[in-house]
């Protein structure tokens, strides 16, 4: 591993220190609770959808999230490492056949389903994606 | 005499670029850095105003290959009892910011929220068109253009002046020459590895030598060690 390798992953322990990352695919919904910042106060507003995509890796890593919001289709960008998220939960697993949905954007309503997805043995034994 | 002169600053040190990452604000803010590595940058020799007319220190960094180097580069080396250094460079510096002959320069000459210039060697483009080297528009891609959609079009007058203008912005190699990116602030120092995060883009590629300076147009802040950041080796005296 050379050394810019080894900054980011130390980048990434720092970034990510007591916080777990849940494990998620493209088709899981998600509720992501985000930092913001009014003034000098803090709070945490959770913005749930579908990930609809999974880009980058390591440090750079970032997921789409798409949910219709009155009636409006919106999709927001986080990047997986980023201090503003407090935290990441998996509502609903979905089964999928593609990495990017991005097909979802042309679909409303009943079309715009995902089938929920069982957990694999593997995920279950090693305790993964505890749920909320 | 100028304050604001290289001449009248701390040495600069010399670096390696390693490449370019990310890190994360608290605020959750992108900082994209190029991280420099400083390791085992050691003053050479003194340039004194009795001796030479100027004051500088000369300094190395890196390990050559001790058979490609001349007699003459190894008897420099020898008369400052340093192992031989690949890469030298002279830094003006007054003759009150002297480090001592064999002192190594470490990280920490850099403090976090000062402003640096780095200069470097661009990384090299080759024979380039106008569009490429000087931003030109071109021409159109329809209306009877042919050929020359990527040309820079007219490059003069008529027969007066009836020739082109010297400087005129043509096709030419670009790339490869010496290049200063001044006012990079500094992020982060990690003097344990030797490492300085500069925010922004340094110029050159990675694995290249590069030198670091305090910046010309900011003040230095006042934390910031002087005459140099210092590491007084073991081997310094051997």
């Amino acid at each position: 591993m050379n050394l810019l390798q080894t900054l980011e992953k130390e980048e990434m322990t720092r970034v990510s220190e007591g916080k777990t990352i849940p494990d998620f695919r493209p088709g899981d919904t998600l509720r992501v609770n985000v930092k913001i910042k009014e003034g000098d106060r803090e709070r945490v507003q959770a913005y749930e959808g579908v990930c609809i995509a999974r880009s980058g890796e390591g440090l750079n890593a970032n997921f789409t999230v798409r949910k219709i919001s009155f009636g409006e289709g919106v999709e927001r960008v986080f990047p997986l490492y980023s201090p503003s998220l407090d935290s990441i939960q998996v509502v609903r697993m979905g089964r999928v056949r593609r990495a990017k949905l991005y097909y979802l954007r042309e679909r409303r309503g009943k079309r715009a389903r995902i089938a929920e997805r069982q957990r694999t043995r593997t995920e279950v034994d090693s305790g993964a994606d505890a749920e909320a | 005499m100028n304050p604001k002169a290289s001449y009248q600053r701390r040495t600069g040190v010399i670096a390696k670029k390693l490449g370019m990452m990310r890190l994360f604000g608290d605020d959750g803010a992108h900082i994209p850095v190029t991280v420099l590595q400083i390791d085992g940058c050691r003053v050479i020799a003194h340039r004194t105003a009795e001796k030479d007319g100027y004051t500088a220190l000369r300094l190395g960094a890196g390990t050559p290959k001790v058979k490609r180097m001349t007699k003459a580069e190894r008897g420099q080396f020898a008369k400052a009892n340093i192992e031989a250094r690949k890469q030298v460079v002279e830094f003006r510096v007054p003759a009150d910011l002297m480090a001592p002959v064999g002192a190594e320069i470490t990280a920490d000459h850099f403090v976090v929220g000062q402003k640096v210039d780095v200069s470097g060697l661009t990384i090299g483009k080759g024979f380039a068109g106008s569009m490429k080297r000087w931003n030109f528009g071109g021409l159109r891609a329809t209306h009877g253009v042919s050929v020359s959609h990527r040309s820079h079009g007219s490059t003069g007058q008529r027969q007066d002046p009836g020739k082109v203008f010297k400087n005129k912005k043509m096709a030419g190699h670009l790339g490869q020459e010496r290049v200063t990116t001044q006012n990079l602030d500094v992020v982060k120092v990690d003097a344990e590895r030797g490492l300085v995060f500069v925010r922004g883009a340094v110029p050159g590629s990675e694995n290249t030598w590069v030198e670091v300076r305090d910046a010309v147009k900011a003040k230095l802040p006042d934390g910031a060690p002087k005459p140099a950041g210092v590491r007084q080796a073991a081997d310094a005296a051997a």
